[in-house]
């Protein structure tokens, strides 16, 4: 075990992998400068054939990915910020999403699409997006969110060995924060297993990524108030862990989804609908979603950092799930 | 090169574009009789193209191609029988009847996929190509694409991309001179859609793509040149579309000018016919050939008319590794 961030998590995880199988290779803008510090060393180590910097060509090289995982390779491609998908939506959505489908199986994609949430620091609309809902509404794509080092390591380096195409999304806010990583070299997560964060028996908290860190946050002040919250982090978000979700919601009859998306058509939406088609006679009160609202982020921060999901927004979903008021100021 | 001599190779070429032409009539009036669902677009009058440029390939060489997608596999050598039963929606066709007649592709004959999205082949073919240069095979990739699909993004990231990486890829633009009911001219800047080779600096080739020899030599070249280490080419065959953009459709979208009757006197298998017989080969062997590939064709199609449809199941296999559960209540009316 050694304590690590997030960020060294992704880089452990690529080396790690671009070491036990030599299939794997790394291509996107800019990588061997090495931005963000997940792929130091990486040229040196694994040679240029082997860690590819791309002309600034998003449909390009992510189709070029999947043409390459077709004859036999393990691509990893690093999209930097997800916001640059979208002009990769034509290959991602039309070719890696369906080959294996329109061809009746006769094409294998394994590959991995990287990128970042790269939000709430004054990045304005072009570049602060969290599209994994919109490609959770596309069959064919496995999607991974994780909320920490462990399971970003453990995630990735499932995603890498996964025969097929997987979207790893990375939440920036997560980036420096430390936790426990085992250093077995196959130490894998699988897709597709949500993990109870903390346990609870009032009010169920299902987050989304970064959204988990903040619920755990909340979750503690909560329980000063007499308010106990379980946390559900479903880790994987295609195929998206419904027993763990549906559990917890008919321990504590209580439901509230935090996701750092847009509220229309969210993690947040899809796991709501879930628990109120699979879990409503357990519900106590109605499910709650916490998100960012349908606007454009704005570039100045003291518009854009009330519009994500905080503390204080679970918190008040939470007392009004219980009937608890909110706690009045003291008077000084 | 497949290990057949010039004789055989030149009898091969025939060949496969009477299979082409065969099955897209025989295809066409199925289609008219109901019997085929959906669109179905067909590759008559291209057949030198598509030949031509997959003789000039090996067995293992990939390729890439388009919603007009019949006459690739079969330029390629693929069998009839599962392409047929795919159109039909079968079971037992390539793509188990998921694909249809925009996407006959048989990855076993080096196919990575007959791609409906316009353009959309071109990163693929880019990412073929490395592929088989990271594993150090000494194969190429070759994109068929139309003359509307030169105008799509996606042709140029993947042309670009296999041009700055030397890639192993032969980009062959098919034009035949229309992009659905938009002549080329209207749709295509400049005056060749291989000019666009020189700001890539890649070679941009023209070829008379009636000329089913022409074209091999055109893209035996270009493969030399990929397998070579020395990149990518451009090649544009000029071409032309016999059939409507999808057949049986009611009305003809295609605007046929005064051109029409040149093409058709140029059609690409007669003046092959010609061209062999006037070398010395039999019109009486050439024949025999028209019947074999005849009965091909019919027993293409009494195996696909024979064949089941897919199990409901068919439906969710393939999304993943894993087939995925089908939901009670679709089950339930399924």
């Amino acid at each position: 075990m050694a304590k690590i961030t997030y960020l060294e998590a992704i880089y452990q995880a690529q080396a790690e992998e671009m070491e036990r199988d030599s299939k794997v290779f790394i291509m996107g803008e800019d990588i061997r400068c090495n931005v963000f510090g997940t792929t130091t060393g990486f040229v040196e180590r694994f040679g240029e054939e082997r860690v590819r910097d791309t002309p600034i060509s998003e449909n390009g090289f992510i189709g070029a990915a999947g043409g390459a995982a077709m004859v036999g390779m393990r691509p990893i491609v690093d999209a930097t910020i997800s916001s640059f998908l979208f002009p990769a939506m034509d290959q991602i959505c039309s070719i890696i999403a369906k080959s294996r489908y329109i061809y009746g199986g006769q094409a294998q994609l394994p590959l991995v699409i990287r990128s970042c949430l790269f939000y709430g620091n004054s990045n304005a609309a072009q570049h602060s997006d969290r599209p994994y809902s919109m490609f959770m509404n596309m069959p064919g794509l496995k999607i991974i969110a994780p909320s920490n080092a462990h399971d970003m390591k453990g995630l990735l380096k499932a995603a890498i060995r996964d025969n097929d195409p997987v979207m790893s999304f990375e939440d920036s806010t997560c980036w420096m924060v430390k936790s426990e990583v085992p250093d077995d070299l196959d130490f894998v997560i699988p897709l597709g297993k949500g993990e109870v964060k903390r346990e609870g028996t009032d009010v169920t908290v299902v987050a989304i990524a970064g959204a988990v860190n903040i619920a755990l946050k909340a979750a503690e002040k909560l329980k000063a108030e007499g308010i106990s919250v379980e946390v559900v982090d479903p880790r994987t978000l295609v195929p998206l862990d419904r027993d763990i979700i549906l559990r917890s919601v008919r321990k504590t009859g209580r439901a509230i989804c935090v996701d750092p998306a847009h509220k229309t058509c969210s993690a947040a939406s899809e796991i709501a609908a879930t628990i109120a088609e699979e879990a409503f006679e357990a519900l106590r009160a109605p499910v709650v979603r916490v998100t960012t609202p349908d606007t454009h982020l704005p570039f100045s921060p003291h518009i854009e950092k009330p519009l994500y999901p905080s503390i204080e927004r679970i918190m008040d979903a939470a007392r009004r799930l219980v009937g608890a008021p909110a706690p009045q100021p003291q008077p000084a | 090169m497949t290990a057949i001599g010039d004789n055989d190779r030149r009898i091969e070429k025939y060949r496969r574009m009477q299979r082409i032409r065969q099955f897209e009539t025989r295809a066409e009036t199925i289609h008219a009789a109901g019997e085929i669902p959906g669109a179905l677009h067909t590759y008559a009058g291209m057949e030198a193209s598509g030949v031509g440029a997959c003789m000039a390939l090996r067995d293992d060489d990939y390729m890439v191609g388009t919603h007009r997608s019949h006459g690739h596999p079969i330029a390629k050598g693929a069998k009839l029988r599962s392409l047929m039963a795919e159109l039909l929606g079968k079971v037992t066709g390539i793509c188990k009847g998921k694909g249809g007649s925009m996407h006959l592709s048989d990855f076993s004959m080096g196919s990575l996929g007959e791609t409906s999205i316009v353009g959309s082949g071109g990163p693929v073919t880019a990412g073929a190509a490395l592929g088989a240069k990271l594993q150090g095979l000494d194969r190429v990739a070759l994109c068929f694409f139309g003359d509307g699909a030169s105008s799509e993004g996606a042709i140029h990231e993947g042309m670009n991309l296999a041009a700055v990486w030397k890639l192993p890829a032969i980009f062959v633009c098919e034009n035949n001179r229309f992009g659905m009911s938009t002549p080329t001219a209207a749709g295509v800047a400049g005056a060749h859609v291989a000019d666009r080779a020189h700001g890539y600096g890649i070679p941009g080739i023209i070829v008379d793509g009636q000329d089913v020899d022409a074209v091999e030599a055109a893209v035996r070249e270009a493969v030399d040149r990929a397998r070579a280490g020395k990149g990518p080419t451009l090649i544009e065959t000029k071409t032309y579309r016999y059939a409507d953009h999808a057949v049986n459709m009611g009305r003809d979208l295609t605007p046929r000018g005064p051109e029409h009757d040149e093409w058709l006197a140029r059609d690409p298998i007669v003046l092959y016919r010609a061209r062999l017989v006037e070398d010395g080969v039999s019109g009486a062997d050439l024949d025999a050939i028209d019947v074999q590939v005849a009965e091909e064709v019919a027993d293409a199609l009494n195996f696909a008319r024979e064949s089941a449809y897919p199990a409901f199941e068919e439906a969710f296999d393939h999304v993943f590794v894993d087939r995925l559960p089908i939901p009670d209540d679709v089950r339930a009316h399924a």
